[in-house]
């Protein structure tokens, strides 16, 4: 069974525009999906759900939406975070006001919430660009979780100044409070995530992913052939804020339960999920995961190591945590600096001549 | 008033498609075009020459939409065209090449492609979103135009490579493709033969007359290369610091004194 298209033939450029034109690649595809929602919800505990899969999955939609807007639209953001307070804050005053409605619609309508938020601070993008905007997206960074701190409205008046999910459920079962399962959170967060990468990467291959991408890699040729930089940039932002605006409302309800602004949505956030794509790949839905799990997994994996195998301290294993991530993030950005998702791409090129290349 | 006039090549050449009337561009105190008038008609292939300087380039981007003339009018398929961005321009099918290649590097030769139909694929982002209905019918019917002009242009075998890998000559003709693609009344083309080799010279000659032919395209071009000028070209402008020295048919220009003076100098007594 080799890797590779031969006699895999196409008569239709339905089929030549489909996501895996390789056939190993759908049956694996499909197969991971599989396994993805029969065999490990019940396999499942919490320890896996909240250290590894659970952030890897929330991570792994904040990377896509800021994929969206800085790897195919090519407009730099460090807003994530306030992004993704926006997300949190929204879904946490539609739960509390609106009790009777489905917990995924709060979902949703938070990440629209969050696409109009997102908009309004895509504005700047219109005149500034690269180093500007990046300086234009970090005011929103700052300025949102500021007004979530000062305006009580937004935590309803709590004495502790956090915001509390409370307890809601779909079908009977608890997706978001105290007594969540495991595998319910789980399950929650990968139909989003999905999902979501099912649409981003239907957006990214059709006629708005190619105005983003136009815009990204000559904006004036892409003017000439007839777009509009405004609305494709607008879009641009609008479409990554949803996304970020939906991890951040799952991010706070699902996963934390209890946030605080500046704490859960602080600068950090915008420039883990920006290493992410980075590390990932800028302009892959792959690299989006592959770097979402790679700065999820490698600090578990190595603390795991360190701690549980060669018995260090646990403070002494944090700091080195730190400092191999960071050599690690270097060092990627050195051999690699198109990220995990370029080095595939290489992989499954090299695959398809395996084991005869030449 | 129809005028229809046939070129000795048998073409049909038509009425007034675009009417460019006094215009006049400054950039501060300089006036880089100077009071220039002169029209394409449909289906002709006319060539706008000059020196380096000449201001044949802002021409283009005036046309195109780049830069808005302090004074002069622009009429198009009959109509006066007001101030617009150049996208709207694009939209009234206006399309071009640039002198140095503008293609997008990070994207596949049929994507770069699939770029030029943007204005006919008109599905709404949910559609879009969830592949479905509208944006997938559209996705395949472009797909379809776009083959033809891959096809046209015999650029199949690197459908699928990213553009930054391809060589300078085929860059130029997936640039023609794209600008095809989006079946633009008028097709400007911004020297299309610089920095070419003989034989892709002769190649890129061959596509200007073929989209000529075939999709009855009118075009006009910026060239340096008199040659290939006087050979395409039906009618010819000639421009020198700013202003228009020459208009007419390719014989006619060659023998202008004031052209002749332009390009090799006059003679002091």
């Amino acid at each position: 069974m080799f890797y590779r298209e031969a006699g895999d033939f196409k008569t239709s450029y339905r089929d030549d525009g489909q996501t895996f034109p390789i056939k190993l690649d759908r049956w694996g595809y499909y197969a991971i999906l599989a396994v993805a929602f029969l065999v490990v919800p019940l396999v499942i505990d919490s320890y896996w759900a909240n250290a590894v899969l659970v952030p890897f999955l929330i991570y792994a939609i904040a990377a896509l939406g800021l994929n969206i807007l800085t790897g195919y639209a090519g407009q730099v953001s460090l807003g994530t975070g306030g992004f993704m307070a926006v997300g949190a804050y929204a879904v946490y005053k539609l739960m509390v006001a609106f009790p009777g409605v489905p917990i995924v619609v709060h979902i949703i309508l938070a990440g629209a919430i969050t696409a109009v938020v997102g908009m309004l601070f895509g504005l700047p993008s219109l005149r500034i660009k690269g180093f500007y905007l990046a300086v234009a997206t970090l005011a929103a960074q700052f300025f949102l979780v500021w007004l979530f701190n000062k305006v009580p409205w937004f935590y309803n008046y709590s004495a502790s100044g956090q915001i509390n999910a409370p307890e809601r459920t779909i079908l009977g079962w608890a997706v978001t409070g105290p007594a969540t399962s495991a595998s319910a959170k789980y399950l929650i967060c990968l139909c989003f995530a999905v999902g979501l990468a099912w649409m981003a990467r239907n957006l990214t291959r059709g006629s708005v992913g190619r105005k983003w991408m136009a815009i990204r890699d000559m904006d004036i040729a892409a003017e000439i052939i007839g777009v509009n930089p405004l609305t494709a940039k607008l879009s641009a932002f609008a479409v990554s804020s949803f996304f970020v605006g939906i991890a951040g409302a799952l991010l706070f309800s699902v996963y934390l339960g209890a946030a605080e602004a500046s704490e859960a949505f602080g600068i950090n956030k915008s420039f883990l999920v920006l290493f992410m794509i980075i590390i990932g790949g800028l302009g892959s839905i792959f690299g989006s995961f592959a770097g979402a799990a790679f700065l999820v997994l490698l600090p578990v994996l190595l603390k795991n190591v360190l701690v549980a195998q060669f018995g260090w301290p646990t403070d002494l294993a944090a700091h080195i945590e730190l400092m191999i991530v960071g050599a690690l993030i270097v060092f990627f950005l050195i051999v690699e600096p198109h990220g995990l998702a370029r080095l595939w791409a290489l992989t499954k090129e090299k695959l398809r001549l395996w084991p005869f290349p030449h | 008033m129809t005028q229809t006039t046939i070129t000795p090549d048998g073409r049909q050449i038509g009425d007034v498609l675009m009417d460019l009337r006094n215009i006049t561009l400054r950039f501060g105190g300089v006036t880089a075009i100077k009071d220039i008038s002169f029209d394409i008609r449909e289906g002709e292939i006319r060539a706008i020459i000059g020196p380096n300087g000449a201001g044949k380039s802002s021409m283009l981007n005036v046309i195109s939409g780049f830069y808005v003339p302090q004074e002069g009018e622009i009429w198009f398929k009959g109509y006066r065209r007001g101030p617009m961005k150049p996208y709207e321009v694009a939209r009234l099918g206006i399309a071009r090449t640039f002198q140095n290649i503008a293609l997008f590097d990070g994207m596949s030769v049929l994507d770069n492609i699939m770029t030029g139909r943007l204005n006919m694929m008109k599905a709404p982002i949910w559609s879009q979103a969830l592949w479905w209905g509208r944006a997938e019918r559209e996705e395949v019917e472009n797909r379809e135009q776009v083959e033809k002009i891959i096809d046209f242009l015999e650029i199949q075998n690197i459908r699928k490579t990213p553009v930054g890998r391809l060589p300078y000559g085929l860059k130029k003709r997936v640039e023609l493709a794209r600008a095809l693609a989006a079946e633009p009344k008028i097709l400007l083309l911004d020297e299309p033969m610089a920095g070419m080799n003989v034989e892709e010279k002769e190649d890129m000659c061959r596509f200007i007359l073929d989209v000529n032919d075939e999709f009855g395209t009118t075009i006009a071009l910026i060239e340096h290369d008199m040659g290939v000028v006087m050979d395409l070209s039906d009618r010819v402008v000639v421009m020198d610091y700013g202003r228009k020295i020459g208009d007419g048919t390719p014989d006619e220009v060659r023998n202008n004194p004031e052209v002749i003076s332009a390009y090799l100098g006059v003679a002091h007594e």
